[in-house]
């Protein structure tokens, strides 16, 4: 029939098809990419981590075949093993790992709290026309290399490095003071790495506070101290929170930090699975510290996600 | 808030960026430094750059990370900008929570989940680990960081103008290449600067879905480190340094000269008018 149609017609229609086209790729193709390499993947950690290990290449056992059907699949799921997450509750060294990552990413967002707060509110109250540069060098570290940032600090805090050899110049101490390879040399490094990160939201949050709230507060007899704890700091509770969850978050699955600064006594998870891979080659124990690694971070994703739309309504 | 800066608040804002800057700054220093002890200084000496292009292994490594940070960089920017456009503009189609939800969540999961779920993937389809799988990683968690930038520039645009073209007949492809894609560019050349610096960066996925003639210059970097500090490495740093620098102040003053341009065009249009 299509072959009856008048010509313009049948062009409209191919426009049309077009049109249609080009709006199904812009959703479906990053839709499929993020399925496959996204999902996917996600779906066969989750599988892994209910298979046994076996000493083969890949070193598992298939938990589940797909070609089987829906008995099959069933069967399959009969087999499930949980016994890499019993395993996980007997060798101390995983539920220490995780423990000392919380705590280790706790206190290092407290401290990154400490230091971000008074920068941005700094920031936020310095003249107007300086304020685009303040943002920029922000922002300028947040561009260079992570790894580059992390070893700079190697040089500094090693025990012949440059801050022992500046406080002994400086008469502040005697003996060289041990930091690098120690949890404190963990700390700097995440409040050094993810500084910007506290500091963006709270900048964002305090540029906008409106002065005059202040200056009633004054007006009225209150000092400054009080002033600041009555009005300054509750206002400023969206930005802390989403402040401390972008340092929290990605600092308890830490890798990078850990490893180049920490000791061999700095337990944080991420290491512990990286070296569950790498050295002791069992893929599904990895597999099942990645399952629990995520269940511990939805919490503070949860919270994140619940104080950002709160902000985007009170924006509207 | 306009209130005065007090001798604190400059105190503060002064320390903060001492404690951001000054440990690249020393870093930078040293790689000058004619001594192989990098905490001794010894007088100033470009040596150590010499060494670091003559050594064969690190120029490779730079030669993959740069092949691999401007492939995955560019299909990232296109199908993190598609991934932009299906959120803010054609809203309704099915299993769009999903889709959200997978745009969010790699920004948030722990590296190492990631490399390990996609060589996960690499394994079972049986692909060889390589460059491919490496720059497949890359794409794949950079696009969620394109997308975020591309989308907060639609959100606050002018949609009437997109209308607009719509009303007069312009296709959606139309609309989107002579109206949208103009307006949103600053946002896809950030966005695209920002996946070609999280490629250059990322260790981890790479350490876990790369094989053998794929180093990366981060995991040769890594593996150097764990051995100590060497001024070579000290020379490879600044370099980078320097580069991810320039390219920012580049693309931040073209910017600027852009709004001028266009502020300065807005302004004849009204006076011709």
């Amino acid at each position: 029939m299509g072959v009856l149609l008048p010509p313009r017609r049948a062009g409209v229609d191919i426009v049309s098809a077009l049109q249609s086209i080009f709006k199904r790729a812009t959703i479906w193709l990053p839709y499929l990419w993020l399925i496959v390499f996204f999902l996917a993947p996600f779906l066969l950690v989750a599988k892994l981590s209910v298979s046994e290990p076996a000493i083969a290449q890949p070193p598992y056992l298939p938990a589940m075949n797909w070609l089987d059907g829906p008995i099959g699949w069933w069967c399959d799921i009969k087999t499930f093993s949980i016994s890499n997450y019993t395993f996980l509750t007997q060798d101390a060294l995983y539920w220490k790992s995780y423990l000392s990552s919380v705590q280790i990413a706790f206190i290092s967002t407290l401290l990154t709290l400490l230091i971000g707060f008074p920068l941005a509110y700094g920031m936020a109250r310095a003249p107007r026309n300086l304020r685009p540069l303040l943002l920029m060098l922000v922002i300028l570290p947040f561009w260079t290399s992570f790894l580059i940032r992390v070893y700079a600090w190697i040089g500094i805090l090693k025990k012949e490095g440059l801050l022992n050899q500046f406080l002994i110049w400086a008469g502040v101490i005697s003996e060289p003071l041990t930091i690098m390879n120690t949890n404190w040399a963990v700390y700097i490094g995440i409040v050094y790495s993810y500084l910007p990160f506290m500091v963006l939201p709270l900048y964002a949050n305090l540029e906008k506070q409106d002065g005059t709230l202040l200056e009633a507060a004054a007006d009225l007899g209150c000092s400054k101290v009080s002033a600041f704890w009555q009005i300054t700091w509750p206002l400023s509770r969206p930005g802390v929170i989403a402040g401390c969850m972008l340092v929290f978050i990605p600092a308890v699955g830490e890798f990078v930090i850990p490893s180049l600064l920490g000791g061999s006594s700095t337990l944080m998870i991420g290491r512990t699975l990286f070296d569950e891979f790498f050295q002791n080659r069992d893929w599904p124990v990895s597999s099942a510290v990645a399952i629990i690694l995520l269940l511990i971070l939805i919490i503070p994703i949860m919270l994140f996600q619940k104080s950002e739309a709160r902000a985007r309504e009170q924006g509207a | 808030m306009t209130r005065q800066w007090t001798s604190f608040n400059i105190a503060s804002v002064v320390l903060g960026f001492a404690f951001l800057y000054i440990p690249i700054l020393l870093l930078i220093i040293y790689s000058f430094n004619a001594s192989k002890l990098v905490t001794v200084w010894a007088g100033f000496s470009t040596k150590w750059y010499a060494a670091a292009f003559a050594n064969l292994g690190l120029v490779d490594a730079a030669w993959v990370t740069f092949k691999v940070a401007i492939v995955s960089a560019s299909v990232a920017t296109v199908l993190g900008t598609m991934a932009a456009m299906a959120l803010m503009r054609y809203t309704r189609f099915r299993g769009r929570f999903l889709f959200s939800g997978m745009i969010y969540a790699p920004l948030v999961m722990p590296e190492v989940i990631t490399g390990l779920s996609l060589l996960l993937l690499f394994v079972a389809v049986g692909m060889e680990r390589g460059i491919t799988t490496v720059t497949l990683a890359h794409i794949t968690f950079s696009m969620c960081f394109v997308a975020v930038v591309v989308q907060s520039r639609l959100a606050s645009f002018d949609r009437s103008l997109e209308e607009a073209a719509l009303d007069l007949g312009a296709t959606p492809a139309r609309t989107f290449f002579s109206i949208t894609l103009p307006i949103i560019m600053p946002a896809v050349i950030a966005g695209w600067m920002l996946a070609f610096t999280l490629s250059l960066d990322d260790l981890v996925i790479a350490q876990f879905n790369s094989g053998p003639g794929a180093t990366t210059l981060p995991m040769k970097i890594f593996s150097q480190v764990r051995l100590g500090v060497t001024p070579e490495i000290n020379a490879v740093c600044t370099i980078l340094v320097a580069i991810v620098t320039l390219g920012v102040i580049i693309a931040s003053l073209s910017m600027k000269y852009n709004d001028v341009q266009r502020a300065r065009a807005e302004q004849l249009a009204m006076q011709t008018k």
